[in-house]
């Protein structure tokens, strides 16, 4: 595994009576893509703030290549941040905005010279230099805040929502950009997003948050196939999420009829959270299946249809390029390996908090 | 918009007589003399040397003023733009203040404060020192000047600063810089407009003023404004007074537009 870069080691972070971060622990390796994800006022945004310096954790302490950098301010940390809003000069046109930390760092004209024209390569926006920075769109001002950044050939580049002002076409181009740019780079990416499909598309690992707590960590797959709560699991993507109880370890009944499954150690007749990804439910003819329904509602929404069907007492979506008509009676079958079983929540509160999504 | 252009009557009717009709008149006294005849006489004498004298004493005690106005109100715009007070808008209120009192009691304050056997001389008194007496010199008219204008700088310094995006400090932290670099090379040209307009506010009514001369230089500064004030109060000499206002306001007038163009040029220049 590569080394070591950042180290966050249990932050802890109010404002006010509002407690953000709760005890807050995650390291960040070399070379790495990691992504924040979660929703609105998770404490993403707060997170890297106390990464970039901007913020000093009430408890806790950051380590940047094993050193304690808590206390360090932010111009002496080798990282840089690509702000949620930007925050480009607006007295300066794009060069000069590029070379701002260059210059600061007074670095000989020809080298800035030379890191303008490269920056502004790597982000598709050649013989901008003189253009003022209210005459750019906000895909070209956020390239630019990408350049500004990257010139400085920063460890670890924190990237606070980059996309979120852009529209889907260039989000989704934006996003392989950002891809290219890391591996050519080779410089680490700590990024955030609200958005689940961006996480799982250019993350190495996802940490999904909620709340001030980290909820789940590990590859894109890993997050969606094996999320290990309720509020991961319909946090990632639509999800059945069912009442269910271990028979035995690899059959767990819903709705009253015995699934195969392939978890085992919940126990016997233990209540558990079983779930289901949409496009995992098989429809077929009544009868066929291990349980039958009835669909009530059917929409086609681009690349499938999303239909739901209630049996067993539950409404189960379900995703299907073949559409079934609203009223047609079909039977449900789920592979044994598509079902994912969780530990119910432990308390009130956590349960407060699925619900919350 | 021809709609509404009843709306603007009011206004056109408020222009024609607070404006154009004052600016009429002194450019008719000032093109005549006592007899009312056409002369150019009331214009050039401004640059008698009795004048020039005084319109560079008053350009230099202005300069003097808004300077100190400006070394005085920038940090103070900085420090309060930090500061929790600062954001209440409490403090700002406490400075702004004595601006909603009248003019003159302010400046009759200070007369009170720095005269011989005034407040001062006591406090001198009291600890055993000679009297530092600094009424009717510059130095009085320029404090009055300081202490009458200083709300003028502090307010738009103050609301440019308090504006200011906090996220284009943090990118400059960021990118690397320090307190002092931030300071020079994105606070400061941020804040140009700023100070551009408090400049102006304070240095124009700086410039004109008699009323702080009369009354802390006791009848010893004679500043520009005093010399228009006279010919037309005690001279009668309302062709000369007149002749020397429009000098002052052409003046006054090419100056700000020289300084806010420099400015526009500047802004690129002090990066
Ligand atoms: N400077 C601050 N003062 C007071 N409260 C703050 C401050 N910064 C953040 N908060 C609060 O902390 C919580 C987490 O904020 P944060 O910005 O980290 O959320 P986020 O996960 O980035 O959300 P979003 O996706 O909306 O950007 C929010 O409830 C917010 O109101
Ligand atoms: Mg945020």
């Amino acid at each position: 595994m590569a080394k070591e870069l950042i180290r966050l080691d249990n932050l802890t972070k109010s404002f006010g009576d509002n407690t953000v971060l709760k005890g807050l622990s995650l390291s960040v390796h070399e070379n790495e893509f990691i992504t924040l994800l979660g929703p609105s006022g998770c404490g993403k945004t707060t997170t890297l703030r106390i990464i970039g310096g901007f913020e000093k954790p009430d408890e806790g302490r950051v380590f940047f290549e094993g050193k304690d950098i808590t206390d360090l301010e932010p111009n002496h940390r080798h990282i840089n941040t690509v702000f949620q809003k930007y925050a480009l000069f607006p007295h300066m046109n794009v060069e000069q905005n590029i070379a701002f930390g260059l210059k600061v760092s007074k670095k000989s004209d020809e080298y800035i010279k030379e890191k303008i024209n490269y920056a502004l390569k790597l982000v598709n926006l050649e013989g901008y230099e003189k253009r003022n920075i209210n005459s750019l769109s906000g895909g070209q001002q956020q390239r630019i805040a990408m350049a500004r950044a990257i010139v400085n050939e920063p460890k670890v580049l924190l990237l606070d929502e980059p996309l979120g002002a852009l529209d889907l076409k260039l989000r989704q181009e934006m996003e392989y950009e950002l891809i290219r740019l890391k591996n050519e780079l080779g410089i680490t990416f700590i990024y955030v997003t609200h958005d689940q499909e961006e996480a799982l598309t250019m993350s190495d690992k996802v940490v999904v948050m909620n709340e001030g707590v980290i909820q789940q960590m590990g590859t894109p797959e890993e997050i969606y196939n094996e999320p290990q709560n309720a509020f991961v699991a319909d946090f990632i993507g639509d999800s059945n999420i069912i009442d269910g109880f271990m028979i035995h370890d690899k059959l767990v009944n819903i709705c009253g009829v015995d699934f195969p499954c392939v978890d085992s150690g919940f126990g016997e007749n233990k209540a558990v959270d079983v779930v289901i990804r949409p496009e995992d439910v098989e429809l077929g003819k009544p009868g066929k299946g291990q349980l039958d329904g009835e669909v009530i509602h059917n929409v086609f929404i681009g690349v499938h249809y999303e239909m739901e069907v209630m049996a067993g007492d539950y409404e189960w979506l379900v995703q299907s390029t073949t559409s079934h008509p609203v009223g047609e009676k079909v039977s449900i079958k789920v592979k044994a390996d598509n079902i994912q079983i969780m530990h119910k929540p432990q308390s009130k509160d956590e349960e407060a908090l699925d619900l919350d999504v | 918009m021809y709609k509404h252009r009843g709306f603007a009557l009011p206004f056109i009717i408020m222009i024609i007589i607070g404006t154009l009709v004052p600016l009429c008149s002194i450019v008719f006294y000032g093109f005549t003399d006592d007899t009312g005849n056409f002369t150019i006489e009331n214009f050039l004498a401004m640059f008698s040397e009795e004048h020039i004298k005084a319109l560079i004493f008053s350009v230099l005690l202005a300069l003097i003023s808004t300077f100190i106005c400006l070394i005085l109100a920038y940090p103070l715009g900085l420090i309060l733009r930090k500061s929790k007070l600062g954001k209440s808008g409490f403090v700002i209120f406490i400075f702004v203040l004595p601006m909603w009192m009248n003019f003159l009691l302010r400046t009759m304050a200070w007369q009170v404060i720095l005269e011989r056997n005034g407040l001062l001389d006591h406090f001198c008194q009291f600890l055993n020192i000679p009297f530092v007496e600094i009424i009717n010199t510059p130095f009085a008219v320029v404090l009055g000047m300081v202490y009458d204008f200083l709300p003028f700088m502090i307010l738009p310094i103050y609301n440019v600063l308090k504006s200011m995006d906090e996220g284009l400090i943090e990118a400059s932290y960021d990118l690397g810089a320090g307190k002092f670099t931030t300071l020079r090379k994105v606070i400061l040209p941020l804040s140009v407009p700023g100070i551009i307009s408090g400049i102006t506010m304070v240095f124009v009514p700086s410039l004109t003023t008699f009323v702080i001369s009369n009354m802390l230089g006791g009848g010893k500064i004679n500043l520009i404004g005093n010399i228009i004030e006279q010919e037309f109060t005690v001279s009668a000499n309302w062709n000369l007074g007149s002749g020397l206002s429009f000098v002052m306001m052409i003046l006054i007038v090419v100056s700000m537009v020289i300084f806010t163009k420099l400015d526009e040029d500047g802004e690129v220049n002090l990066l």
